[in-house]
C-alpha cells in the first residue's frame, strides 16, 4: 500500500507534524525572523539555508520537519524518490525582488543570487541537493492546494518507477505564506503500521485541515 | 498507446509548424542583433516581430484584452483544436500549460487594459480556459528548461492513467526585461548568435515562441505523424541550484531510464544544446556515457535560441517534422568540436532513413528530462 | 589596506548571506572559493555586482574574477590598483 507515513504544516508562525503543532513563535515575528526562528529550534548547521530565498526557506524547513524521527531517506531508494510540489505564486515573491532591482536604471544591479530563485523549482532543486534524491521532478501551479492532482500525479509516478515521493504545497506570497509537504513511501517496504493512511484524495484533505492552530 | 499528434510553433520563423519546418530547413535563423526597449546596447534575441501578431491576431479578437502571451497562445492553441477538429469543453480533453515566467511583463507595467492579477499563472490558465471553454482548469507546469518535455512525458502519464484522452499540451515565454537582465547577470548570454556545442560558444540567445502539440491515445488523430510516444523520464542532478552535474549524472539517469535496452535504432538527439560551456559539455558526457556516441545530435536554439518553456514543445514538434521528412536538421552555429564526450553532431542537412528520436531538457534547479517517440508502422 | 580588508567582510558577509560566518573568522589570505569560505559560482556573479555596486568596478571579462577574488587581500589589492578604494 501506498502511504502517507509524515506530514508537515507550517502557517501562522507555527509549525505542525502529524497533526500537533511542535514549534510556535511570536506572531508577531516576520516571515525572516520566523524562519530563522524555526531553522535554529531543529538545531541544523547547513549553511546553504541562508542563502535561500523565504520559499525555499520554507519548503525547507517543512521537509525536515516532515522527515525528522522518521527513516525515510535511509529507507528508500534516493534515485526512484519524487519531488513533486506545487503553490499558486510560482516565485513571484522573489520575481518581484529582482523586477524592483532593474526599475530603476540609475540604480540597477539585478543579482544573480537573486535571480536563479525566480523559478519555482528550485525549492525542488535544494530538497534534492540537501537529501541527495535524483528521482522525478515536477512543479505544478494551481489557484489553491489540488489534492486531486498531487494524488493522482503521484501515483502515477508510483506506478512506473518510482517507489518514494515527497509532495506538498510550498507558497509564499507577501504577506500570505504556507507550506504543507508529505511523504508517501510503499509500506509493504516497512513495518505496516496502524497510523499509516493510505494515499489518497481525502487523506491529503483530512490531514491539511487537521491542525488546530492557536492564534 | 500514446500518440504526438497535431502541432503548432508560433516564433519568429513564422505562425505555422510547417512554416517554420521550411525555414529551419532552409537553414534561415530567427535569431537577430537587434535593440529592445529597455537597453543601450544591441542584443542577439529572438524576437517575434509585433507587427505579425497584430494582423494575424486581429483576424481573432480584440487585442486589448490579451497581453502577448495570451494572445500567441490563444493562436497556437487554436490551429491545433482546427486541425484536429478536437472539442475543448469535452470532459476527457485537458489543457497542459507550460511556463517558466508565464505574463510576467505585467510586472513590467506594459499593459494599461489587462488585469494585473493575470501575472498569477493561474489566472492566465483561467484566461485561457475561459476563452476556449475548456471543461477542466488547465493544468500549469513550471519546472524551469524542462518544462515543455516534462509536459509532455505528463501528459503521456494522465492519458495512461485513464484520466483524459486528450491533453493539449502548450509551451510558451517571452522576451522580457525581466529574463534578459537576470541571464545577463549570470554572465550567460552570447552577444552574438549562439553556437551550441561550438568550440568557440560563449552563452545562449534568448528567444520568444509559443508551441502547442496534441497527445492523444486516438490512434486515428495521430495517424499525422504517426508516432508514439515511447518512454520519459526526468531527474536531479542534487548537485547545484544553477549548474549541471559535471557528469550529466541526471540526464544520464533520464536516458537510462527511457532507453531500457534499446539504443541501436536511435535517429537523432534532439539536444538541449543552450550554448554555455557547462551545459553543452554536460549533455556530451551523458549522451556519451548513455552510449549514444554514434547517434546524430543537433541543438535548434541556434536557430530559435532558448525559448524556455516553450523550449520542450517546440523542439519537439519539429523533430517530429523532421522525422516525418526522414531529413536530419543541422546543428545551426556548430563548427569546431568543443565538448569532451564522443558524440556525432549533425553538421549539415541530411536525408536519413529513421523511426525514432530523443529529445532532452536541463535546466536551473538541477532537473533534467529526455522522452523516446517512435514512428509506428501502419 | 586593513582598514579596507575589514569593510570587504562586512560586504560579503551581507552580500552573499554568509550568516554563520562571523568577521573574524576570515583569514585575509586564505582562498575564498573551495575549501576556504566555500563559496560557488553563484558567489563569484554576486562578488562582481558588489564590486560594480560598491566600488563602480566593472570587471569585463569575468574570466579575471579568478585571480581578483582568490583572497580577500588580492580583492583589496584590485581595488586599490583601480583607485576606487
Amino acid at each position: 500500500m501506498n502511504a502517507i507515513i509524515s506530514y508537515a504544516h507550517i502557517k501562522h508562525n507555527q509549525v505542525s507534524v502529524n497533526g500537533e503543532v511542535v514549534f510556535r513563535s511570536d506572531s508577531a515575528l516576520s516571515l525572516p525572523e520566523f524562519l530563522s526562528d524555526a531553522y535554529k529550534t531543529l538545531g541544523l548547521s547547513y549553511p546553504k539555508f541562508h542563502k535561500m530565498d523565504a520559499q525555499c526557506k520554507l519548503g525547507f524547513l517543512c521537509a525536515e520537519f516532515a522527515l525528522k524521527g522518521t527513516e525515510f531517506l535511509t529507507k528508500v531508494d534516493l534515485s526512484r524518490t519524487a519531488i513533486v510540489l506545487s503553490n499558486a505564486a510560482s516565485s513571484l515573491e522573489t520575481d518581484r525582488v529582482h523586477q524592483h532591482s532593474i526599475d530603476d536604471k540609475s540604480n540597477y544591479f539585478p543579482s544573480p543570487a537573486v535571480f536563479v530563485y525566480t523559478l519555482p523549482n528550485i525549492t525542488i532543486g535544494e530538497l534534492a541537493i540537501k537529501y541527495k534524491i535524483t528521482g522525478e521532478n515536477a512543479f505544478f501551479i494551481s489557484e489553491q492546494l489540488d489534492a486531486e492532482l498531487l494524488v493522482n500525479y503521484t501515483e502515477t509516478l508510483l506506478q512506473s518507477g518510482t517507489e518514494a515521493a515527497i509532495v506538498g504545497w510550498v507558497e509564499v506570497d507577501g504577506t500570505q505564506w504556507e507550506a504543507f509537504i508529505f511523504l508517501v513511501q510503499n509500506t509493504e517496504n516497512i513495518n505496516k503500521n496502524s497510523i499509516f493512511k493510505p494515499l489518497n484524495q481525502s487523506t491529503v484533505i483530512t490531514q491539511y485541515n487537521q491542525t488546530i492552530w492557536t492564534h | 498507446m500514446i500518440f504526438a499528434s497535431y502541432t503548432n510553433i508560433i516564433s519568429p520563423l513564422g505562425f505555422s509548424t510547417e512554416e517554420n519546418y521550411e525555414a529551419v530547413a532552409n537553414s534561415r535563423t530567427g535569431v537577430k542583433k537587434m535593440m529592445l526597449p529597455f537597453s543601450q546596447d544591441p542584443f542577439c534575441v529572438a524576437r517575434i516581430d509585433d507587427e505579425n501578431i497584430n494582423q494575424y491576431f486581429s483576424g481573432v479578437g480584440a487585442s486589448a484584452e490579451h497581453t502577448k502571451l495570451e494572445q500567441l497562445s490563444i493562436l497556437s492553441i487554436q490551429d491545433v483544436l482546427n486541425q484536429s477538429g478536437i472539442n475543448p469543453q469535452d470532459s476527457r480533453t485537458l489543457l497542459l500549460y507550460s511556463t517558466t515566467k508565464g505574463n510576467i511583463d505585467i510586472l513590467e507595467n506594459r499593459y494599461s487594459t489587462i488585469d494585473r492579477n493575470r501575472v498569477y499563472l493561474s489566472a492566465f490558465a483561467h484566461h485561457l480556459q475561459s476563452y476556449f471553454k475548456f471543461k477542466h482548469p488547465p493544468v500549469v507546469l513550471s519546472n524551469a528548461c524542462i518544462s515543455g518535455i516534462l509536459a509532455i512525458i505528463i501528459a503521456k502519464r494522465f492519458i495512461e492513467q485513464g484520466r483524459y484522452d486528450n491533453v493539449l499540451v502548450c509551451g510558451g515565454d517571452i522576451l522580457s526585461e525581466f529574463t534578459i537582465s537576470g541571464f545577463k547577470s549570470f554572465n550567460a548570454m552570447s552577444s552574438e548568435p549562439s553556437k551550441p556545442f561550438d568550440a568557440n560558444r560563449t552563452g545562449i540567445n534568448l528567444g520568444e515562441a509559443v508551441s502547442t502539440i496534441l497527445i492523444t491515445n486516438n490512434k486515428e488523430l495521430g495517424s499525422g505523424y504517426n508516432t508514439e510516444i515511447v518512454s520519459g523520464a526526468s531527474a536531479n542532478d542534487a548537485n547545484h541550484i544553477s549548474g549541471p552535474s559535471r557528469t550529466g549524472d541526471g540526464l544520464f539517469q533520464c536516458l537510462t531510464r527511457i532507453l531500457a535496452e534499446n539504443t541501436r535504432d536511435i535517429g537523432f538527439v534532439s539536444a538541449h544544446g543552450t550554448a554555455t560551456p557547462f551545459n553543452d559539455e554536460m549533455e556530451s558526457i551523458a549522451f556519451d556515457r548513455a552510449g549514444l556516441h554514434t547517434v546524430p545530435v543537433n541543438s535548434l536554439k541556434g536557430y530559435y535560441g532558448h525559448t524556455l518553456g516553450a523550449a520542450g514543445v517546440l523542439e519537439t514538434a519539429l523533430s517530429l517534422e523532421s522525422m516525418k521528412h526522414q531529413r536530419l536538421i543541422k546543428s545551426e552555429g556548430y563548427e569546431t568540436k568543443g565538448f569532451s564526450g564522443n558524440i556525432t553532431m549533425i553538421t549539415s542537412h541530411q536525408d536519413k532513413l529513421f523511426s525514432s528520436f530523443i529529445k532532452t531538457a536541463s535546466g536551473f534547479g538541477g532537473c533534467n528530462a529526455a522522452a523516446l517517440f517512435r514512428k509506428i508502422n501502419g | 589596506m586593513d582598514a579596507l580588508i575589514e569593510k570587504l567582510k562586512g560586504q560579503i558577509i551581507e552580500q552573499l548571506n554568509l550568516a554563520e560566518v562571523k568577521p573574524e573568522e576570515i583569514n585575509p589570505d586564505s582562498p575564498l572559493f573551495g575549501e576556504g569560505l566555500g563559496l560557488d559560482s553563484i558567489d563569484a556573479l554576486e562578488l562582481i555586482v558588489l564590486l560594480e555596486k560598491h566600488y563602480g568596478i566593472k570587471i569585463q571579462d569575468p574570466k579575471d574574477g579568478k585571480t581578483i577574488f582568490q583572497s580577500l587581500r588580492t580583492m583589496a589589492e584590485y581595488i586599490k590598483a583601480q583607485g576606487k578604494s
